[in-house]
């Protein structure tokens, strides 16, 4: 009886089925648990999964590496989202060109705020070089942010924390932070909390009102392609 | 389902190849996005099947964060001994860029698309001030 619970356990610790499923399941655990506790940004079903699996992993001394052979196959779908972003880019593209002007003058100046002041905090509150690279792509979506991350010698897998918490800070303080500065045209709030905190920021955005979350997902989108462009060139620029 | 699929694969893939082939410093999934969009534009719409399964993978977008988040577990001990910095700069340039970007935003818009200024912003009654 021991063995064979010994062998299922093997088994289970070496195939990529445990860690999907157990991704699965932890998400729609925290997609539950957050409808259940009304709804609140604090709350969000990413901490909630993200908490619950590394609490498994921790009590079953399962490493992450063995978990991530099997939840790789949930973690490569982002290549896939990334290109879908087209779409709604696509749908949003009348409202776009409309106020253009507006969109890209604050696209820049957004971008370009949220990066440096990321990189200027860390180096000024003593970080490490390595953090400092990880943490400046932190507001774009996250295959952005870990290809961008790569690429100006941060560490990826940082980055990728870095980019959640990102998110998890403005669904939890981004409403706040709008009626704090008086933002009250939905296209703003939307596309502030699209290019600051990507997806998470977006889905929060979504929420609580359609345009603010169509100018969301817009902001995401581009701040992607500005952070990916702007980004290692600007890098290169500094550090040579 | 399963064509739409077939097409966001074959943009990743050329998205990748173009990166290292014309050694682009962008992602090749950012490119895909590209070459997507540019299809969608000379077609000249979105078909129904795109739309759907576009909008499914998106609407479960969140999911796909999970396994890179749990990633925290690796640098655990970093994290512990940049507290300080990574608290500072995660919150305060998170809060700044949201509200950077939102103010510009408004600002701008009020200057060349007025639209939406009318339409009251639901809960707040926040004083006439603009500014």
């Amino acid at each position: 009886m021991s063995a064979d619970l010994h062998q299922i356990w093997v088994y289970l610790s070496a195939s990529p089925l445990a860690g999907l499923t157990l991704t699965l399941v932890a998400y729609q655990v925290g997609v539950w648990l957050f409808e259940k506790l009304g709804r609140r940004p604090v709350l969000n079903p990413v901490l909630i999964a993200v908490v619950l699996i590394a609490g498994t992993l921790g009590l079953s001394g399962i490493d992450y590496r063995t978990y991530f052979d099997g939840a790789q196959f949930v973690h490569f779908l982002l290549g896939p989202a990334t290109v879908a972003l087209a779409v709604p880019l696509y749908n949003q593209f009348q409202e776009v060109r409309r106020s253009a002007l507006a969109l890209v003058a604050a696209l820049l100046v957004g971008s370009a705020a949220s990066a440096l002041s990321a990189v200027a905090l860390v180096w000024a509150f003593g970080g490490t070089k390595e953090t400092i690279l990880s943490m400046a792509p932190k507001s774009v979506t996250s295959p952005i942010a870990m290809g961008v991350s790569e690429q100006i010698g941060g560490l990826p897998s940082l980055t990728a924390v870095f980019v959640i918490i990102t998110g998890i800070v403005a669904a939890s303080l981004g409403t706040w932070v709008l009626n704090l500065v008086r933002v009250k045209d939905w296209r703003a709030r939307g596309f502030g909390m699209g290019v600051a905190a990507h997806g998470i920021g977006t889905a929060r955005a979504l929420q609580v009102n359609e345009v603010a979350g169509a100018f969301a997902g817009l902001g995401m989108g581009l701040n992607g392609l500005a952070t990916a462009l702007l980004l290692p060139t600007l890098y290169h620029l500094i550090w040579g | 389902m399963l064509g739409t699929l077939t097409l966001l694969l074959l943009c990743q893939l050329f998205g990748e190849l173009a990166a290292r082939l014309l050694h682009l410093p962008v992602p090749g999934p950012v490119l895909g996005m590209l070459l997507l969009f540019a299809g969608l534009l000379l077609r000249g719409g979105v078909p129904a099947a795109i739309q759907d399964t576009a909008g499914g993978l998106l609407r479960h977008l969140s999911l796909l964060f999970v396994p890179a988040g749990v990633g925290v577990m690796v640098h655990v001990t970093r994290l512990e001994t940049e507290a300080l910095p990574i608290i500072v700069a995660v919150f305060g340039s998170t809060l700044f860029g949201i509200a950077v970007t939102a103010k510009l935003m408004a600002f701008l818009l009020s200057r060349t698309d007025p639209r939406l200024e009318e339409e009251p912003a639901a809960k707040e009654p926040v004083a006439g001030d603009r500014r």
